[in-house]
Parts: structure tokens; sequence; C-alpha cells
């Protein structure tokens, strides 16, 4: 009994130390939360948060569709249950109103509500954290400008045990650190600039990072932005390390600017969810910090993809699923041909060319059959404001159809990439009914 | 809303049409030349919704081609706000800006394009009888006004908001009565189609529907230039719709997700 009670005991003091790491680990890094002499009303301020909401696409989750701007109210769906976004606009008991630039502060760096509730991670502060104190308040300041929305926000639907700010306390020790942008002092100011935006207020690594099982991105890697599926949209965010994805350590830095600004170059063009991102951030940035993003994705060293390729088991698979070259070639000059071309080279400057196109030839197939089954529109942004667009073929081509023309391209015009099979065309189909 | 059927396609028959009017066997050859024009732009809607916004045969796509541009803008920003529901043009439309919405529903406006003679009408005689009084004519006791009050004597529309009901098929018509009265369907406020058709039972919706698509197209198709004037006794409706953006401004799309 005594042997027991000293067991208890002790069990009860492991589980306590623990409990209080967890809330050290969870409350760490606060002690910038403190007021700021800022003021509020002026303009210059307030022009560079709109700015920086820019960069940091922030209307785009918190806005419902069709709603005010800033209102919240959008359902993001993740693995966990649906997480809706709040209103961040300054009415007092349904939005900031009643926030202070030090609570606002605290959950962009820390992830905590002004009542000291834990937030969701889908609210990227596992980026924000890198923003500066001035930034943040800039942003706050932008906010506080907005017109007043009375929009209740509405309760998150995630299961248990997700719900619990326990499980997202321990979430929060695994996979998050806070820490304002230490700019490296062996590279020159462009590229910290660019480190600070795509890894800070950009949130790239949000879709560009694989998730791991918990929705965390890789322990350690936490930026590595070597491409990922996103989760529950089926888009694959393609690799930006990986020079068989998105990698763009051989563009020109303009290319990669055009890329950002227009939504177009004559290289590749932007489609799925990053077209939102072009056409409600990016081609709004300064061409000086476009550059400057460019400085640093140039500069990221060089790894695999995440996916990996899946040349070995094309034949295997072609032939398993009947498929004939002949048909498939027949499928793309009925369905392809006229705006890609015979020769896959497409039109310059309105249809990609298909042939040595990386979005055809990435190991990820996903986007590839996205584009084919919905059709879609490049960003209508100031640099390209009438963009081309391709028909959804989602009601034409059955799931044969569509993996057959898929892998015809993907080894067509001395395409390598390897085969669709049915199954996997379905897979994506059915992840989109709604 | 996904619809269930795939094996006749729309765009099969778009496809035909465009094979058909080129006038050549192989499909590659018989492709228009790259042109940079709008029509080429369109070619995403124009797979769906029939060569030249024409309509698909099937009923679902309606016609796009001599609507009033005003009826057209507004129905893509609805689709892109969610007061109209189908993901596939939703998804479509999404990263387009106003400006360029607008361009489009005025090219598609502007088509002239031959209307398909309607198909004979299958509802029973008093059906079809119920249906024509309340399109012509409303009903007074239950404050519903006549279709042709909006919609014109000619049901042929009006410029710059109001559609022609003609030349649409009695399915389209009636899901999209349907989707009016289950809220599935909205406008600007004030929604004026919801107050009416929130007046309508399921048995008038179908009757005014099959009269309407029964009826052959007159010889001038074109939306009156101004609303109809106002019988005496009717009382006057509003509805409300977008306003325009300015053409030649910018693209537009710095608040696209708003329409305030």
């Amino acid at each position: 009994m005594k042997k027991f009670g000293r067991f208890a005991l002790g069990f009860f003091v492991f589980g306590m130390a623990a409990a209080a790491l967890v809330w050290f680990l969870n409350v760490r890094d606060e002690t910038m939360a403190t007021a700021t002499a800022v003021n509020l009303a002026d303009a210059n301020l307030i022009a560079r948060g709109a700015y920086l909401a820019r960069a940091g696409n922030c209307m785009a989750c918190h806005t419902a569709r069709g709603g005010q701007s800033y209102a919240g109210g959008l359902g993001i769906a993740t693995p966990f249950g649906t997480v809706f976004s709040s209103n961040l606009t300054p009415d007092a008991s349904t939005g900031l109103g009643g926030w202070s630039l030090a609570d606002f502060w605290r959950a962009m760096h820390n992830g905590r509500s002004k009542s000291g509730r834990l937030l969701y991670p889908a609210f990227p502060y596992t980026s924000y954290t890198r923003v500066t104190r001035e930034d943040s308040d800039a942003l706050f300041a932008y906010l506080r400008s907005l017109p007043a929305a009375a929009e209740a926000n509405r309760p998150h639907e995630l299961r248990f045990p997700y719900r619990s700010q326990a499980a997202l306390a321990l979430w929060r020790t695994l996979y998050f650190s806070p820490g304002v942008y230490e700019p490296d002092p062996a590279r020159n100011a462009e590229w910290n600039r660019g480190a600070y935006l795509v890894t800070g207020l950009g949130h790239c690594s949000a879709c560009h990072s694989a998730r791991d099982a918990l929705g965390g991105t890789r322990a350690g890697k936490a930026l590595d932005l070597a491409g990922g599926l996103i989760p529950m949209q089926n888009w694959y965010a393609p690799s930006l390390t990986f020079p068989g994805e998105a990698g763009v350590a051989d563009w020109r830095t303009d290319e990669i600017v055009s890329l950002l600004k227009n939504g177009v170059t004559p290289r590749a063009s932007v489609t799925g969810p990053m077209a939102e991102v072009v056409l409600r951030s990016t081609q709004y940035l300064t061409l000086g910090d476009l550059g400057a993003m460019a400085a640093y994705l140039k500069a990221l060293p060089a790894a695999p993809s995440a996916v990996a390729p899946v040349n070995a088991a094309a034949t295997g698979a072609l032939g398993s699923v009947g498929f004939n070259l002949a048909q498939a070639a027949k499928l793309y000059e009925q369905h392809c041909a006229q705006c890609h071309g015979a020769d896959g080279r497409g039109v310059a400057n309105a249809y990609p060319a298909l042939a040595g196109n990386r979005a055809v030839t990435m190991p990820s197939f996903e986007n590839l059959v996205q584009i084919v089954l919905n059709g879609g529109y490049a960003p209508a942004t100031a640099g390209n404001p009438r963009p081309f667009g391709m028909p959804p073929f989602v009601l034409v081509l059955s799931d044969g159809d569509v993996a057959s023309v898929v892998s015809y391209i993907r080894g067509a015009w001395g395409n390598q990439a390897g085969a669709v099979t049915p199954l996997q065309v379905g897979r994506v189909r059915a992840g989109q009914a709604r | 809303m996904r619809k269930t059927h795939r094996i006749v396609s729309p765009a099969h028959f778009a496809f035909a049409g465009l094979c058909l009017l080129s006038g050549t066997g192989s499909p590659a050859s018989a492709a228009a030349p790259f042109e940079d024009t709008i029509a080429q732009r369109t070619l995403a809607c124009t797979g769906c919704h029939g060569p030249q916004g024409r309509a698909a045969p099937d009923g679902y796509y309606p016609r796009l081609a001599g609507k009033p541009s005003g009826y057209l803008y507004n129905q893509l920003l609805n689709f892109r706000d969610g007061r109209r529901h189908y993901a596939l043009m939703t998804q479509l439309i999404e990263p387009l800006s106003d400006a360029y919405l607008f361009e489009i529903a005025r090219y598609f406006s502007a088509l002239e394009v031959p209307y398909p003679a309607p198909l004979p009408a299958v509802a029973p005689p008093d059906v079809l009888r119920h249906g024509q009084r309340l399109v012509m004519q409303g009903d007074p006791a239950r404050q519903v006004p006549a279709c042709a009050q909006c919609h014109g004597q000619a049901m042929t529309g009006a410029l710059p908001n109001v559609p022609g009901l003609l030349g649409l098929p009695r399915d389209y018509l009636n899901a999209q009565l349907g989707a009016w009265k289950a809220g599935q369907r909205r406008a600007h406020a004030p929604d004026c189609m919801q107050a009416v058709v929130a007046r309508l039972s399921l048995e008038d919706i179908n009757a005014a529907a099959s009269w309407v698509a029964a009826q052959p197209l007159p010889a001038d198709t074109h939306p009156a230039a101004s609303p109809p004037a106002l019988a005496p006794g009717a009382a006057q409706i509003r509805c409300g719709s977008a306003p325009l953006p300015t053409m030649g401004s910018d693209t537009g799309t710095a608040e696209t997700k708003v329409q305030k």
C-alpha cells in the first residue's frame, strides 16, 4: 500500500510537471505583449498595414463568400473538422473593437486570443510569429480603420479530441515555437527581406510544405517548402526547392516576379489555389518586395520532391488499365489540341505548352487532373486583366478518358512522367463533390 | 449540386457543333485558328453553354446569347458571391475581376444567335391555362404580379437587367423558380423574384414554366430598351442589382469579394 502511494504520488508529480511544461511552452515569449505608444489613426501606419494585410492575404480567409471584407465566417475544412475564420473588423462585441495592440500582437506572435484561449493553427501563427512588432501594430491599425461589421464568430466544428484546448496545447509544444524573424547576417538585405516575407506574413509553407498526421509541418523542417498536398482540397502545392516541380533556382528574377505579379509568364501560369494568392495578395506587392521574395526562393537549397516519382510503375499501370495509345492520342486531338496544339506547344501568352511543362510532368498528378476536370482561368490581374480560360471536362470525360489523356500528355513530346490510373482520377473527382 | 448524368454531355454537343460549323473531318485540323478575341477567351464558357452561348441541348446550361448584359453580369456575381450555387461555375469565374466579368457579359449579350423552336407543351390544357393566366395577368388576390409586368408582354425582357423568358426549357425554368423558392437562388436586395416566388406554389411554378417554355419567339427577340409601362392598378416592384463597373478603369479586383 505504501508502495502504491509512493507510485501514485510520483505519477501525480510527473503529471503536474508535464502540465506545467506544456503550459510554460504555450506562454513563452509573451514578454513583448505590452502596450506600445502607437497612434492608430496615423494614415501612413494604416496604409502600411493595408499593404501588409495584402502580403498576408488575410482577407481571403477572413471573408465569407459574398460577405463583408474581414468580417470572418469562412469555413476552412481540415482533416480534423471545420474551422471558421473570425471577424477582424473593429466591431466592439463581435470583432476586434475591444482588442488592444498587445492583444493583437499576442495573437500574431503567440497564437493566443485576447481571452488567453489557444488559437487553431489554421490561423497560420506558426508563420506569423516571425512578423515584427512594428508590422503587427501597423496591421492592427489597418484593421481598426475598417468599417465595423456585427458578425458573431461561428464556433468551430472540430471532432474530439482536436476541439479541446489541452490537445491544442500539446500540439503547440510539438509544432510551434514563437520567435520574430532573425535576419541572417551572412545574407544581404534583399535575401533577408524575402525570407521575412516568404516565411512570415506570406505563410507560403502553409501550403507548400507537407503535413503529417497531426496536421503539423514536418518537425524541424517547418519551413522546408518542399511541397505538399493541401489537406481537403486535392490540390498539390508544388515543391519550391525541387527543379522538377516549382523550384526557381534557374529562373531569371524578373520571371519569378512576373509570375507573382501577373499570374502568367511564358514559362508558367498559376491556377487553382495559387491563382487566388496572386489575385488577392502578391499582385499588390511592390516590385522590390517581389524581387526580394524571388531572391530568397532562388537561393533555396535544392531538394528532391516530397512525392516519389511514379515512372517505375508507369508501364505496369498503363497495361493494367488497358491504356490504349491510339485512343488516348485521339482523345487529345479531339479535346485538347485545338488550344494546346498537336505538338503540345500551346499558344504563346494564351494557352500553356504541355511539352516540358513542369505542372504536367511533376510526380504529383492531382493538379493536372483538377485542371482537366474543372477547367479554369488564370487570375485577372492588372498585368493580365483578360486571361484565357480552359473549359471543364468533368461532364464530358469519364475517369478512364481523363486517365488516358492525362497519361498521354505526361508521356508525349519528350515528357517522361508516370501514368495516371482511372482510380486515381476517380479519387480526385470524388474529393470535390459538393 | 452535381448533375447525375454524364453520358450525354453538353460539351459533346458543343464540340460536335464546332466540327460541323468548320466542316472538315479531322478535329485537330477542324479547330478554328487562334485569334486573340473575346470569343477565344470565353471558350471556357461555351464548352458547357454551347457555341456562342446558344445553350446546351440538355436544358441545364441556359442560353447566354442576347440576354441583357446587366442580367448576365449580375448572375456572374451571384455565382461568385454565393447567391447562386453551382460549384463548377463558381470556381471557374472566381479569379476574374468585375471589369472582365462585365466584358464577358457584354460579349454574350451582343451575340445574335437564332433561337430554336420551342418544344410542344406536354402539360394538360388546364395546367397551361393556369400558367398563361399567372404569366400574363398574375393573381391579384394573392398579390402575385404578372410575369409580363417586368419581363414584357413579349416576354423578351428589358434592358439592362430583366432577362427574357423565352427560349428556355421547362426544366430549366422549373429548376430556377424552385431554387428561388428554396432560397438556393438569390439576387441583390431587394430580391423581387424571391418575394414573388414565395407566393407561388410548386403547382403554380410548374404551370407557368410549362406554358412559357412552349411559347414561340416573336419576330423581334431583343429585350425592350426600357422596362414596360406599369398597367393601371399594378404595384411598382423594386429589384436590386449590382452597380456596373466603370469601364476603362483598372481591373477592379481590389475588393471583389464584397458587393454591398
